[in-house]
């Protein structure tokens, strides 16, 4: 298909957004990369383009619409709104260089206080009827109760911190689970300082930005870290029993309050979700028919930390077609002590075309 | 036409690439001055010498515009993008090795692993409200590698020479560079993580998979990896 027809399909998507009461918001392209390095940190630079400006520093070409969105609503928005955008992204594609570097992305974003499950349902509601008849599949999540999860686990605050750091890097959040539960050996370096009488016997001089005190103070922590009773096989077992919730939202809810009896932490997030299933209940959607999978949008989206979804092609290797969600947080980084719960999507009208045919 | 075969033009590497092939029977000099980037191929027919930066070496490779190249395996791996489609390693020469490792102070003792490393720059930037700074010069191969090692809170500065000191000048935390024995690591009182290497690398000849073979450069190519054995 043609870019004409691409920006065709585009149009017609964000005037249904803009009737679903959206106001129409236009972004810049070019945007200054220094915030997208603080919100993710260098590997930001393999998925976008980054260029020099002799004024400006670093720009990157827009790889989303969420955070210039998002920092408009912030300098200038009124509470509570809805926008709709549509315009090109650009990600760079170094392992998948057959995917599109340039695409256009059509997206409804709903910054509101006064009920957020109701503004998820809300979301999810209207991507999935405006995509209807696409044969697509839909998927749902929810970072919050796997966040709620961690929070509540019985080990050190410490612990915690450095499991909530990287759950959105499963890879790194199970070698981290698997060290603190003692599963995993201590490495022969960390038990050889932890051993030494004097740590800093052959540390020679002090040199560079980070102080003697910074050093001592993790050393002094790891010491106390090592006194840490390891964390329990059920404590282990109940962050695995989360992650592994793969369900209608149904049973998905079923399953959830049960571990929450024995993880009690976690039981606001799981009555948020018993909330919006309500909520997707009185929009129609068929929660006894709805997929919830609770590891779903750990990797992909980093911003997202409550409520996620992703409407599939059932065609393998195919990117998501539509994928949205929660980003609280991010308002809260972006907004330098401001924030406003938000949550949204976007849509790849360009993918729509091969199922269009389809259907 | 003829085959182009690219050699680094300066130094111990270009003496070396010159030794291996004329242990193998092919004489390969230089001709001309000392300061004329001139040389000559003896001993296979329809080969021609083409002297070159080792840097720029995979770029000429990836364009097609020389048919062999020796280079470090450091230098094919950060400058092409998918650089096992574009060349072919066909023999690893023996000389010019040197790992790409990651350094950090040596009072740094309570940093020995990428697990150290991340912790400690999860800190940092908290206590300094900057991320980690590692000076470099090979950012997608040190970028690719922390990720793997699930290491974030970080940022690489750019940096084309005398990387160790960058610690000392408070411009770095740490610093991910090659090194052969370490002893300017030392010199600089920085030390290597206990991790494998970002990467090991040595002097190398690739083959161009783009470069054309017109006429008579398949039987001379052919000719050459006979004699190379290669």
């Amino acid at each position: 298909m043609s870019l004409t027809e691409i920006n065709a399909k585009a149009a017609a998507l964000k005037a249904a957004f803009q009737s679903a009461g959206a106001e129409a918001l236009e972004c810049d392209i070019l945007l200054s990369a220094e915030t997208f390095l603080d919100l993710y940190g260098e590997d930001v630079r393999t998925r976008a383009y980054v260029s020099s400006d002799p004024a400006r520093g670093e720009v990157m070409l827009r790889p989303d619409f969420t955070v210039p969105v998002v920092q408009k609503h912030m300098d200038e928005g009124a509470e509570p709104a809805r926008y709709t955008y549509s315009g090109p992204v650009f990600r760079r594609q170094e392992e998948h260089p057959e995917r599109a570097s340039e695409y256009v992305q059509v997206g409804y974003e709903v910054f509101d206080r006064e009920d957020p499950e109701a503004a998820d349902a809300e979301v999810f509601a209207l991507f999935s009827e405006t995509l209807a008849g696409y044969g697509l599949r839909a998927v749902t999540g929810d970072i919050g109760i796997l966040t709620a999860a961690v929070q509540g686990l019985e080990t050190s605050e410490r612990r915690r911190a450095a499991l909530m750091r990287h759950i959105w890097r499963p890879r790194r959040f199970r070698a981290l689970l698997d060290r603190f539960s003692g599963r995993a050996p201590v490495p022969p370096s960390r038990a050889a300082l932890l051993a030494a009488k004097d740590p800093f016997a052959e540390a020679g001089p002090f040199n560079g930005m980070r102080s003697e005190a910074e050093i001592r103070a993790r050393v002094d922590a790891l010491k106390a870290d090592a006194k840490e009773a390891p964390l329990s096989k059920s404590q282990v077992e109940l962050i695995e029993s989360v992650l592994k919730v793969s369900e209608t939202c149904t049973f998905a809810l079923e399953q959830l309050r049960d571990i929450a009896v024995d993880l009690p932490a976690m039981s606001d997030a799981v009555e948020r979700f018993a909330r919006r299933s309500e909520a997707l209940a009185a929009r129609g959607v068929d929660v006894d028919k709805l997929d919830f999978e609770a590891n779903y949008g750990r990797t992909s989206m980093e911003y997202y930390d409550g409520f996620v979804f992703g409407l599939l092609s059932t065609q393998p290797g195919m990117p998501a077609v539509a994928t949205g969600g929660r980003y609280d947080a991010l308002t809260r980084r972006l907004g330098r002590g401001r924030e406003i719960p938000a949550v949204g999507g976007v849509v790849r009208p360009d993918l729509l075309f091969g199922l269009e045919t389809r259907s | 036409m003829s085959i182009k075969l690219g050699v680094p033009s300066k130094g111990r590497l270009m003496e070396k690439t010159f030794d291996w092939f004329g242990a193998r029977g092919v004489s390969v000099a230089r001709t001309g001055s000392d300061r004329e980037y001139a040389g000559a191929v003896d001993g296979v027919e329809g080969v021609e010498l083409v002297l070159l930066s080792a840097g720029e070496i995979p770029r000429e490779l990836s364009a097609g515009r020389i048919h062999l190249g020796v280079t470090g395996t450091d230098l094919i791996q950060e400058k092409l993008v998918q650089w096992d489609q574009k060349v072919e390693p066909l023999a690893e020469l023996g000389f010019g090795h040197a790992d790409l490792i990651i350094a950090v102070p040596n009072c740094w003792v309570d940093v020995n692993t990428l697990d150290d490393l991340d912790a400690a720059a999860a800190a940092f930037r908290e206590q300094h409200g900057f991320r980690m700074r590692i000076a470099t010069k090979y950012h997608r191969l040190v970028r690719h590698y922390l990720h793997r090692g699930g290491v974030a809170d970080y940022q690489l500065v750019d940096s084309q020479g005398a990387t160790e000191g960058t610690v000392k000048n408070l411009t770095a935390e740490a610093v991910a560079d090659i090194t052969s024995s370490g002893e300017t690591l030392r010199a600089n009182h920085l030390k290597i993580l206990d991790e494998e290497p970002v990467l090991r690398s040595q002097a190398t000849l690739f083959r161009s998979r783009v470069a054309q073979l017109e006429g008579k450069d398949r039987a001379a190519l052919e000719a050459l990896r006979d004699l190379l054995g290669v």
